[in-house]
């Protein structure tokens, strides 16, 4: 099987498995009590009949919902993700507004949480029983158990209330008007303590699985063989344990990725990230219904593009994956 | 390295923290949906547009109307006429002149289309004329007292006619950078972040604003709004920002200041609907037997912290013709007890959803529970959010809803709307929710709205408020205090009945 119709192969199941998502969501959406009109109306502190019924036909909510479910079909094979009414502008460009926050919270936590813990589960497994690697193990544990809200605001009590050392929520100093490297440095402060946050549970679970993958990997037939064959240290551990036990580990940092859109509510509004983890709890309250559907769309859409990229790099990493009819 | 990454870090931190001078910064929660405040009038569209928009008056704490676009103004003899003077030389904050042509165009098109709750008070109004660029009069079918209070800029905002007219009012472009007379003009909008206004250097009164900058910072966590006022990042937490346990242990900070005024035109009443049309809660006894049974002082005292009034009537004591010569229903569980029986209860199960607006309600909602289960009721918590909690009361699903409701300083504005019979229809949260029908209640309340004079009127509410108070279709609880909590050294910042949604013309920083 050549690689282009492996590609062509999953590009349209991709796009069969995004519709069928687009389906559910929708009607899972309507099917929550309230819509939008309602949280308006309540919110407005006063609503008459008049009032509501305006606010339905602005939202296109006075159509039966299978005529809704159409025009918001149509207008996603458009590359048209509807109008927001509560933030008054087309969701494509609210989504495209906030994407970049989170992509520059999630990258760094995601990068940082898979070198750092690579490193520490590597070296965990070189000092396997002796206290380091306990202390190392203890500690990824309890990163991994704690909640993640609860890191977050003890982060924030010590490093910035305590110590002062970082800012302790937002995206940028307000109103600072900075320029040049400035922005920058202000940006990298703002952005330590929740890139932290949420990258020490992913540490956690990447430095555990390092670990064990390593040290089942040491003990198999071939590592044994190469060391007889008189190979340093460095190329067997290099060559190959490291590519085999990091199978698993690419296979897990694969899911994860997909998760790089959605996955950071918590950490978002604990932080005031101006993300789409956040805006997508917001229109959940809100019913906010076609940014909720577009910010599951482009969710959905990161998850199988990942996959489809974990398949694809599982290929580099191990020849024997993709050789396909007889080996 | 890692020290000089950390001490760098550092002093950019603490560089950082200390804003620019004539700078103010306040929190908004929720983020407002839009700033123009003749289409959105919630509380955070409030807070924010509240400087750029105004109105004819404003209202002093007392509920007196003090002159603002309007320089003064005469009632007629009979009542039914209202003639004001407009202020000249008051420009759009595009430039052109504000005048009576654009009074008429709010009231009378803009947001006879656009207001509920104005269309209340509208339907008293015969007719809106200006007689010349700077007169506006507004003559009315029959007396109806409330009228000089709905001047008010979230109630009446001035839209600018020469933007608004013949357009869709809804997608108009200049939507998105309201054009208002205010003391602060629209800069900047980060979604998510903040909202940025600067100060209107052609504002009409001379020396104000004093303010240069107002920053509306959006941070969506309770916790990490109260660390902002803490460590210096925000200014102003107007009141309901943080949780109840978070505003003592931030007044008791030093340079901290706080007040409860600037909430005498809303007085915020928290109340519980209780539903008259099915259920325990349409028996008159079942209804008497929550009031006696439920702790209200304990309420304030624990839940609240110690801020806000028992409310014992249908109307706030700080609103006009509140009477205090009604039933109290103290607490009282043995004779809770007692209608309890004497209402037929049966034992099943009672629903009480609680407002989705944060902690102290849920506890609210479970001190309920537990007065109502040492009665002998079967009680249970609903769980929803603000969309489920909105469209319950409006389809009527539900046996004990709670709610806070808004008076508008006058019986006629806020408190009416939930007692008239004619007031009942699924679909609002705003209206007569609980299903109470009393035609004497109705006629009384007509009667009131409409009546000469104001002990006349007072005579009237006096006895509406007994009538429904022995009636009890509602669970009156608490007045509610939403401290503003500020840094000392902002003055002038809750100067009216509205607070901090207007009051940043005035305020100023001492050194």
């Amino acid at each position: 099987m050549t690689i282009v119709t492996a590609i062509s192969g999953r590009l349209l199941k991709a796009v069969i498995t995004l519709l069928m998502i687009v389906i559910l969501n929708f009607f899972l959406i309507h099917a929550a009590p309230g819509d939008p009109a309602a949280v308006m109306a309540g919110e407005a502190g006063a609503a008459d009949a008049q009032y509501i019924a305006q606010l339905r036909e602005q939202f296109g909510l006075d159509q039966p919902l299978l005529t809704q479910f159409w025009n918001y079909v149509s207008g996603i094979l458009q590359l048209d993700l509807g109008y927001s009414y509560r933030q008054q502008m087309p969701v494509l460009d609210l989504i495209l507004e906030r994407l970049p926050a989170t992509l520059i919270l999630t990258l760094t936590a995601f990068g940082m949480s898979l070198i750092l813990g690579i490193v520490f589960g590597l070296a965990a497994a070189a000092r396997q029983g002796k206290w380091s690697d306990t202390i190392i193990t203890s500690l990824s544990l309890l990163f991994y158990a704690t909640p993640l809200f609860w890191v977050a605001l003890m982060a924030v009590v010590l490093f910035s209330i305590k110590l002062g050392w970082f800012p302790a929520f937002g995206y940028e100093t307000v109103g600072a008007d900075y320029s040049g490297f400035r922005v920058v440095l202000d940006r990298l402060e703002h952005l330590v303590l929740p890139a932290f946050t949420l990258g020490l549970f992913f540490m956690a679970v990447y430095l555990r699985m390092t670990r064990s993958s390593v040290l089942e990997v040491s003990q198999m037939d071939f590592v044994k063989t190469a060391r007889a064959k008189g190979l340093s240290e460095n190329i067997i551990r290099r060559r190959h344990i490291l590519r085999n036990a990091l199978l698993p580990v690419v296979t897990l940092a694969g899911l994860q990725a997909g998760q790089l859109v959605g996955g950071a509510v918590l950490t978002e509004t604990v932080f005031a990230w101006p993300g789409i983890g956040r805006l997508m709890f917001e229109s959940l309250t809100a019913r906010d219904y076609n940014t909720l559907l577009g910010v599951f769309l482009i969710s959905a859409a990161m998850v199988i593009l990942f996959n489809i990229m974990t398949d694809l790099v599982y290929r580099l990493i191990d020849p024997r994956i993709g050789a396909g009819g007889s080996s | 390295m890692k020290k000089f990454i950390t001490t760098s870090l550092m002093a950019l931190t603490l560089a950082g923290a200390a804003h620019a001078e004539n700078r103010l910064d306040i929190v908004v929660q929720p983020e407002p949906p839009s700033l123009m405040l003749g289409l959105v009038s919630n509380g955070p569209t409030q807070l924010v547009a509240g400087d750029i928009y105004e109105s004819l008056l404003r209202y002093d704490t007392d509920l007196n109307p003090m002159p603002s676009l309007a320089t003064s103004w005469e009632i007629s003899d009979d009542a039914l006429t209202y003639t004001f003077k407009l202020r000249e030389g008051v420009t759009w904050h595009d430039g052109k002149p504000f005048t009576s042509a654009d009074v008429v165009f709010s009231v009378d098109k803009f947001l006879r289309e656009t207001h509920a709750r104005l269309r209340v008070s509208l339907k008293h109004v015969e007719s809106i004329t200006a007689p010349d660029d700077y007169t506006v009069v507004f003559k009315l079918k029959q007396p109806f007292g409330p009228f000089i209070g709905v001047f008010e800029a979230g109630t009446m905002p001035m839209i600018p006619k020469h933007i608004y007219e013949g357009t869709d009012y809804k997608t108009n472009p200049a939507n998105n950078t309201p054009i208002g007379t205010g003391p602060f003009k629209f800069k900047a909008w980060e979604k998510g972040s903040y909202i940025h206004l600067v100060k209107n250097e052609n504002y009409y009164l001379d020396g104000k604003p004093a303010l240069d900058d107002v920053y509306y910072r959006v941070i969506p966590d309770a916790a990490s709004r109260a660390v902002a006022f803490e460590n210096g990042e925000v200014d102003v937490l107007p009141g309901g920002s943080v949780e109840n346990w978070d505003v003592k242990r931030l007044i008791e900070m030093d340079g901290v200041c706080s007040t409860g005024h600037g909430w005498e035109y809303f007085a915020p009443h928290a109340m519980a609907w209780m539903n008259n049309r099915q259920g325990p809660t349409a028996s008159k006894e079942f209804r008497k037997a929550v009031m006696y049974a439920t702790d209200r002082e304990f309420v304030k005292n624990v839940i609240w912290n110690g801020y806000g009034t028992v409310a014992t009537s249908p109307v706030s004591s700080k609103t006009n013709f509140y009477s205090d010569d009604t039933i109290k229903y103290n607490y009282d569980p043995d004779k809770a007890r007692e209608l309890l029986k004497a209402s037929g209860y049966n034992g099943e199960t009672v629903r009480i959803l609680p407002l989705p607006y944060g902690e102290t309600w849920q506890r609210w909602a479970e001190a309920m529970k537990q007065n109502l289960e040492e009665i002998g009721v079967n009680v249970q918590v609903v769980a929803t959010d603000v969309a489920g909690w909105n469209q319950k009361q409006a389809e009527w699903d539900f046996d004990i809803a709670f709610t806070y409701l808004y008076q508008y300083g006058d019986p006629a504005l806020g408190v009416a709307r939930s007692y008239l019979s004619s007031n009942i229809a699924k679909g609002s949260p705003w209206n007569n929710v609980a299903g109470y029908k009393n035609p004497k209640v109705d006629d009384l309340f007509a009667k009131a709205a409409i009546a000469p004079t104001n002990e006349q009127r007072q005579k009237l509410y006096t006895e509406i408020q007994q009538i429904l108070v022995d009636d009890v279709p509602v669970a009156w609880q608490l007045e509610i205090e939403f401290p503003t909590i500020y840094r000392c050294n902002v003055k002038d910042l809750v100067t009216t009945a509205i607070g901090v949604n207007d009051g940043l013309r005035d305020a100023y920083l001492e050194d």
